[in-house]
C-alpha cells in the first residue's frame, strides 16, 4: 500500500484513498451519498450542518464525514480498516433528526420561493426527511436584509449554513457577510445592510442551498423547469467563462456559470451574471439609414444600397475598426470583405493598444494562462487591474496568494486587489530600474521558479506601450519568466473579442492606417464592427456604417446601421486572454431583422460584386482552420508553455518610456459594453458603487 | 472528613490575606524553582501518578492531557491557557481559588506551562468575574514585582501571564470556543480534529485547562503524588471543591476529599437537607448539565465521577445543586432549559434548533398545557441533540432533559392530567348537569 494511501471500508465495500480525502469524498469514491448543505468543495469545512453524519463503527457518536480527514482516522483494533456505515436505521435516524431541526423553522414557501425546484433542501427533504412535522409551535421569523440590487434575500429560509459568508470571506475577499446574534437569534447580514462591495457578490446565489439569497434581477420570472438551457460562453471580459444561459421564449432569463476548471472554476462575474436584462433593451432590431439628420428604419436592400455608395470612395479613404465584442466570424468576413476591396485601414484596438502588430500571437496573448497564476510563485502585474478586468480570474490570484504563498507585485494603480501586494510604482518608468532594484519582491521575482509577468491594457494603449511591452518583455526575460515548459510572460485583456480579431490579422494592412489614423477624421468612410469604445469625436465629416447589436455611442454617430446578433444569439467563436479557443451557442433568436454579423458582410460581398468564398459560418470557420498552423484548428485548450519558445526572442523596439502614470481602461466595472449600459441592472450596481465610493458629507 | 492539613485552598473563605506575602506563609512559591528545575516529562508523571481528573467538567487526566503537547518546541510556540470562563449554572468554586488563593493559580501555570513546555499563558476570564479579575491582576502584578515570573524570574523558567477578560458568554467556556474568542473572533466552537495541542490558539500547540485543575498541580507537586492519590477511590483520587447550592440549611463551598458519601457532604458541611433527608427530591450532582438523579439514588451514593456516571448523571464541576419537595422539577428544568437556549452559539443545527424546542415544550409541561405524547417526543427531540453536534453544549442541553423524563416522568404526567382535570369538569361535567 501506497504510503499516502489510506484503506477503509464503506458499506461492506473496501477502499483506498488518498489520505488528504475528507470521509465524504471517501464515501463518495465508494459510491455512497452524502447528503449535505454547509459543505462545498471550493470553501473552507465549517462542519455546521451537521446532515452528512456517517456512523464509525466503535465512535460513540455519529461523525461529521465533511470534518473528518481520512488519514487521521484510527485502525480497528484489530487493525482492520475502520468501519464506515452511511445508511441504516442508526444514520438515518440521525439525518432524519438534523432534516427535522432545520425544517421547523423554515417556511412552508416553496410555491412562491424562487429556489423551488432546484433547491437542495426541497430534494434532500423529499429523501431524508419525515413525512410530516411534530412542530407545532410558531416559526421563526428574520428580517429581510439589504444586500443591494443583485441578491434578494428572504431571511426566514436560512439554514445558517455559512456558506456565503465563507465566499466572501474567503473567494471574494470581502469580510462582509457575517453571523450575527447567536443561538436560534443567529442571522446572517451584509456589513451594515451594504451590498458587497465585490465584482463576484452573485455567486452567493449559486451557493446558498436554499431561497434565502436569490438573485434579484430573476425573482418571480421563470421556474427553473420553463427554462431552455444553452451551454455557452460569456464575453463579458476577455476570460471567456463557461456559462449556461436560461432563456424562455425569445428573451434571456438568466446567465449562471457553468464549471471550467480552468477559467472560472464555478464563480462568475456579477457583469456577466446580470447583464441579460441589457440583451433585451436598446436592442438595434432592423436596418437603419440617416436621413436629414435623423436616422429611420430602412430595409436590408436600403441598406445595402446606402453601404455600396458610402464605400464607393478611395480604398485610401475607408477605414474599419472592430469593437470589444467582435466575434471570429465577423472579423474575418470583414477583414477578407475589405482587403478584396484593397481596403489597408483596419483595426481591431480601439482603445489603441500596441500589440499584435508584428503577427507574434505569443506577444498578445496571456502564455502563462489562468490556471498558471496557481502555479507561479512570483506574479508582477504591469498596469493591470484583474479585479475589474478578470474578476474571476483575480479570485484565483487570491486563492493562490492565500493557499500557495503567490507574492505579487504592482507596477500601475494602488487599488484594493482583495490580497496583499507590493506596490513598485505607479508607471513605467518603474521598469528601467527594476534590474537593479533591491526590492523584496523582485528578489523574489528573480529567484521564483515560476515567475509570472502579466501587463495590462492600461499599459499598452498609451503613446510608449509598444516600449512598455519591449522593456517588460526585456525584463520577463531577465528573471527567467521563459523556459522550456515555462511561459511565463502575457497580455491580460479586457475585451472578449479582441484575441480573436488580432489572430485573424484584423490590423492594419501594408501602409494601413491604425485606430487612430482611421477615427482622427481623414476617412470619408468609416465603418465600426460594434466599436463604441473608442474615441468617436472625430468622425463628423465621415459617413458612419455601424454594424451592432446595441443602440450605444457607434449607433449615435451612424449614418448607416446593420443589426447584428449578440453573443447568446448565435454560434459563435471567441479566443480568450489565453489564446484558448471556444464557442458560443445560441440559446434565442437574434432580434427582429438581425443577422450574424459575418452573413451580413457574405451578403454585403455579393452587394458589392467581391462574393466571398463560403456561403455557411462552417464554411467560413473550416476556411480558417485550413490555413496552415491555425490557431482555429482546436477547441477549447490554452497553448501555454508551447508559446515559451516565440517568446525566448526579445522585442525589438527602442523607444523611450514615460513616467506618466498607468491608467485603468475601465473606470466603471459594471458599464464596460454596450450590452452592460442597456441593462438596467448594471446602472444600479455602478450607482450603488458610486454612492459606496463617495465619502458621506458632513451632516 | 477532610483534615484542614489536607487542604490545599487554605485560604478558600478569604479569612486571610490574598496577598503573596500571606499566600507564601501558606504555602504557595515554596520551593518552585526545584519543581521548575524538574524535567517536563517528570512532572507530568507526577500529575498523571496523582490520578488528578480535570477539574472543568470532563473529568480527563490531567497529566495525560500534558503529555500530548509536542515533546520539543518547534517553529510555533506552546501556550497554556486556564479556562476561568466559569459559567456552568451552581459552579462557583474558580471564581474563590482566583478571589482568595490567585497565588496558588498563578504558581501552577508557571509549573504547568513549564511541563507542557510553554513559557506563556493566558487566563481567559468570565466577562461577569468583575472582583475576580482585579484580584487575580493584582496577583499577577505582585508575582512580577517580586520577580516571581516574567522575563529572568528568581525560578527560572521565562514565563509570562495574561489575563484576558471576556464578555459573558457561556459558550466560551468551551475549549475551542474559547480559544476563538481569545483571537478576538466570535466565541464558536471548533471542529475537531484537529485538537488544540495539535493547532490550538493561533494555531499554535495549546492545553486548555480549567482553574481548579491548573491551581493543585503545584501542592501536588511539593507535597508528592502518594498524598493526592490517597484519597479517595481508586481512579477517583484527590481533594475536590464542592458548591453546594439549593435546599441544604448551609450552603457552601467546601474542599472535600473526593468519593465522600453525599450523606456526609451535606450533614458535615450544609448542615442537612432543609427539613431533613425525608424532604429531599433530587439532586443535580454536577452543574447545571448533568442529569438530575433521584433522593434514593444520590443519598448513600460516592460523589466522584465513576459512580455518578454508573447513575447516568456525572460529577461535572461538582456543583450540587439539591432540591427538596417543594421543588416543581418540571419548572427547574424548563428554566435550566432556557438557559441553554440562550446560551447556544447558532453554529450547528441541532443545538441552534433543537435547545429553543425543548425549551418551548418545557415551558408548556411546566403548566401542564402539553399532550401525553409530547413527553416521547420531547425525549426523542432531546437523543436527536445528544451526539450530534460540533461541541458539548448539544449533550449539555439534552441531559438535564433526559434527567427529568428518566426519573420523573410521573409528574409530568400528572401536571398535564391536573391541568385537564377542571376543564373536563367544565367541558364534560358540568356542561352536562344543566
Amino acid at each position: 500500500m501506497a504510503d499516502d494511501l489510506f484503506k477503509l471500508n464503506v458499506d461492506g465495500q473496501d477502499i483506498e484513498v488518498p489520505k488528504s480525502y475528507t470521509l465524504m469524498q471517501a464515501c463518495e469514491e465508494a459510491g455512497a451519498e452524502i447528503p449535505r448543505f454547509c459543505y462545498h468543495e471550493r470553501l473552507s469545512v465549517a462542519g455546521n450542518c451537521r446532515m452528512c453524519l456517517v456512523q464509525w463503527v466503535g465512535a460513540p457518536k455519529p461523525i461529521a464525514s465533511c470534518a473528518q480527514t481520512v488519514g487521521e482516522m484510527r485502525m480497528n483494533p484489530d487493525g482492520t480498516p475502520p468501519n464506515i456505515i452511511t445508511r441504516g436505521d442508526y444514520v438515518e435516524k440521525a439525518r432524519k433528526g438534523v432534516m427535522e431541526f432545520l425544517l421547523i423553522n423554515h417556511p412552508l414557501d416553496c410555491p412562491i420561493c424562487d429556489q423551488g425546484g432546484e433547491c437542495d433542501l426541497q430534494d434532500q427533504a423529499v429523501a431524508y426527511g419525515r413525512a410530516g412535522s411534530r412542530y407545532e409551535l410558531n416559526k421563526r421569523a428574520v428580517e429581510d436584509k439589504n444586500m443591494g440590487p443583485l441578491v434578494k434575500t428572504i431571511m426566514t429560509r436560512c439554514i445558517q449554513c455559512t456558506r456565503c459568508v465563507r465566499f466572501a470571506a474567503e473567494v471574494a475577499g470581502v469580510e462582509e457577510i457575517g453571523m450575527i446574534s447567536r443561538g436560534e437569534n443567529a442571522e446572517i447580514t451584509t456589513y451594515l445592510e451594504e451590498s458587497l462591495t465585490s465584482e463576484l457578490s452573485g455567486n452567493v446565489i449559486d451557493l446558498c442551498p436554499v431561497g434565502a439569497l436569490t438573485s434579484k434581477p430573476y425573482a418571480f420570472n421563470a421556474r427553473p423547469w420553463e427554462l431552455r438551457k444553452t451551454e455557452s460562453i460569456d464575453v463579458m471580459d476577455a476570460m471567456g467563462a463557461g456559462i449556461r444561459v436560461d432563456a424562455k421564449g425569445d428573451a434571456v432569463m438568466r446567465i449562471l456559470p457553468v464549471l471550467n476548471e480552468e477559467v472560472n472554476e464555478e464563480w462568475l462575474s456579477d457583469k456577466s451574471r446580470f447583464i441579460w436584462d441589457g440583451l433585451q433593451r436598446q436592442r438595434l432590431d432592423k436596418p437603419y439609414i440617416r436621413e436629414g439628420g435623423k436616422l429611420r428604419a430602412a430595409t436590408w436592400g436600403e441598406a445595402f444600397e446606402a453601404t455600396k455608395a458610402a464605400l464607393a470612395k478611395p480604398a485610401e479613404k475607408i477605414g474599419v475598426v472592430a469593437g470589444d465584442l467582435i466575434e471570429v466570424e465577423q472579423a474575418k468576413a470583414a477583414l477578407d470583405l475589405f482587403r478584396a476591396l484593397g481596403v489597408q485601414n483596419t483595426d481591431c484596438r480601439p482603445g489603441g493598444a500596441s500589440y499584435g502588430a508584428d503577427g507574434v500571437r505569443e506577444r498578445y496573448i496571456l502564455n502563462p494562462t489562468l490556471m498558471g497564476a496557481e502555479e507561479a510563485d512570483a506574479l508582477l502585474l504591469i498596469g493591470v487591474n484583474p479585479r475589474v478586468e478578470a474578476a474571476v480570474w483575480n479570485a484565483r490570484i487570491r486563492k493562490a496568494w492565500l493557499w500557495n504563498d503567490l507574492t505579487v507585485g504592482v507596477i500601475g494603480e494602488a487599488s484594493d486587489l482583495t490580497y496583499d501586494y507590493t506596490h513598485l510604482g505607479e508607471g513605467p518608468d518603474v521598469l528601467n530600474s527594476l534590474s537593479s532594484s533591491d526590492e523584496a519582491f523582485v528578489e523574489a521575482l528573480r529567484n521564483a521558479e515560476r515567475p509570472m509577468i502579466v501587463i495590462g491594457e492600461g499599459a499598452l494603449s498609451r503613446g510608449d506601450g509598444a516600449a512598455v511591452l519591449a522593456k517588460a518583455h526585456d525584463f520577463a526575460l531577465e528573471v527567467g519568466a521563459v523556459t522550456e515548459d515555462w511561459a511565463g510572460f502575457g497580455v491580460l485583456h479586457s475585451a472578449a473579442g479582441r484575441v480573436g480579431a488580432l489572430d485573424v490579422g484584423f490590423v492594419p494592412g501594408e501602409g494601413g492606417a491604425d485606430t487612430a489614423g482611421i477615427l482622427g477624421g481623414d476617412m470619408e468612410t468609416v465603418v465600426l464592427l460594434g466599436a463604441d469604445e473608442a474615441d468617436l469625436s472625430g468622425l463628423e465629416a465621415s459617413t458612419v456604417i455601424y454594424i451592432g447589436h446595441h443602440g450605444d455611442a457607434g449607433a449615435a454617430k451612424a449614418d448607416i446601421i446593420l443589426p447584428c446578433a449578440a453573443y447568446t444569439e448565435m454560434v459563435a467563436t471567441y479566443v480568450n486572454t489565453e489564446g484558448r479557443v471556444q464557442m458560443t451557442r445560441r440559446a434565442v433568436q437574434p432580434k427582429g431583422e438581425a443577422r450574424e454579423g459575418w452573413a451580413i458582410f457574405r451578403a454585403l460581398s455579393d452587394v458589392l460584386g467581391k462574393a466571398l468564398p463560403y456561403d455557411t459560418a462552417e464554411a467560413l470557420r473550416d476556411v480558417l482552420r485550413g490555413e496552415e498552423g491555425s490557431v482555429f484548428s482546436g477547441l477549447g485548450y490554452a497553448p501555454g508553455a508551447s508559446g515559451a519558445e516565440a517568446l525566448k526572442a526579445a522585442i525589438e523596439q527602442d523607444g523611450e518610456v514615460s513616467s506618466a502614470p498607468f491608467g485603468s481602461t475601465i473606470d466603471d466595472f459594471y458599464l464596460t459594453n454596450p450590452v452592460a449600459r442597456a441593462s438596467k441592472t448594471m446602472a444600479e450596481c455602478s450607482r450603488q458603487q458610486r454612492a459606496l465610493e463617495t465619502p458621506i458629507a458632513a451632516e | 472528613m477532610l483534615a484542614d492539613k489536607d487542604r490545599i485552598f487554605t485560604n478558600l473563605y478569604g479569612r486571610h490575606s490574598p496577598g503573596l506575602e500571606a499566600a507564601k506563609q501558606r504555602g504557595a512559591w515554596n520551593m518552585t524553582r526545584e519543581m521548575l528545575e524538574q524535567e517536563p516529562d517528570w512532572i507530568c508523571d507526577q500529575i498523571k501518578a496523582s490520578g488528578l481528573r480535570g477539574r472543568g467538567g470532563a473529568g480527563f487526566p490531567t497529566g495525560l492531557k500534558w503529555t500530548f503537547m509536542p515533546k520539543e518546541v518547534r517553529e510555533r510556540p506552546h501556550y497554556l491557557v486556564v479556562n476561568a470562563d466559569e459559567s456552568e449554572p451552581g459552579t462557583c468554586k474558580d471564581r474563590e481559588i482566583m478571589r482568595h488563593d490567585p497565588h496558588l493559580l498563578i504558581e501552577g501555570c508557571m509549573v504547568a506551562s513549564r511541563a507542557m513546555r510553554a513559557h506563556e499563558c493566558y487566563v481567559y476570564l468570565r466577562g461577569e468575574y468583575i472582583a475576580e479579575r482585579h484580584a487575580l491582576e493584582a496577583a499577577v502584578k505582585e508575582a512580577y514585582e517580586a520577580k516571581l515570573i516574567g522575563k529572568d524570574n528568581v525560578n527560572g523558567w521565562d514565563f509570562d501571564l495574561y489575563v484576558h477578560h471576556g464578555a459573558g458568554a457561556y459558550i466560551c467556556g468551551e475549549e475551542t470556543a474559547l480559544l476563538e474568542s481569545l483571537e478576538g473572533k466570535k466565541g464558536q466552537p471548533r471542529l475537531k480534529p484537529p485538537f488544540p495541542a495539535n493547532a490550538g490558539l493561533y494555531g499554535c500547540p495549546t492545553t486548555v485547562n480549567n482553574v481548579e485543575s491548573i491551581a493543585v498541580a503545584p501542592t501536588i507537586l511539593r507535597r508528592g503524588a502518594e498524598w493526592f492519590a490517597g484519597f479517595g477511590r481508586p481512579n477517583n483520587t484527590g481533594t475536590k471543591l464542592f458548591c453546594v447550592s439549593g435546599h441544604v440549611n448551609t450552603p457552601c463551598n467546601v474542599e472535600e476529599e473526593m468519593s465522600i458519601t453525599f450523606r456526609e457532604l451535606i450533614d458535615t458541611h450544609c448542615g442537612g437537607i432543609r427539613g431533613g433527608w425525608d424532604n429531599l427530591k433530587a439532586v443535580i450532582p454536577g452543574g447545571s448539565s448533568v442529569p438530575m438523579v433521584p433522593a434514593e439514588q444520590i443519598i448513600d451514593a460516592y460523589m466522584d465521577f465513576d459512580t455518578l456516571r454508573d447513575l447516568k448523571s456525572g460529577l461535572g464541576t461538582a456543583a450540587v445543586i439539591v432540591m427538596d419537595q417543594s421543588t416543581d422539577l418540571i419548572k427547574a428544568i424548563a428554566r435550566i432549559a432556557y438557559f441553554y437556549k440562550h446560551e447556544s452559539c447558532g453554529q450547528c443545527t441541532p443545538c441552534r434548533e433543537g435547545t429553543g424546542w425543548m425549551w418551548r415544550v418545557l415551558e408548556r409541561m411546566a403548566k401542564g398545557e402539553a399532550q401525553h405524547e409530547e413527553i416521547d417526543l420531547l425525549l426523542d427531540v432531546a437523543g436527536q441533540v445528544e451526539g450530534h453536534t460540533i461541541c458539548a453544549l448539544g449533550d449539555a442541553a439534552a441531559w438535564p432533559v433526559q434527567g427529568l423524563i428518566r426519573h420523573f416522568r410521573h409528574e409530568i404526567e400528572e401536571r398535564i392530567n391536573e391541568y385537564r382535570l377542571p376543564r373536563a369538569m367544565t367541558q364534560g361535567a358540568v356542561v352536562a348537569a344543566e
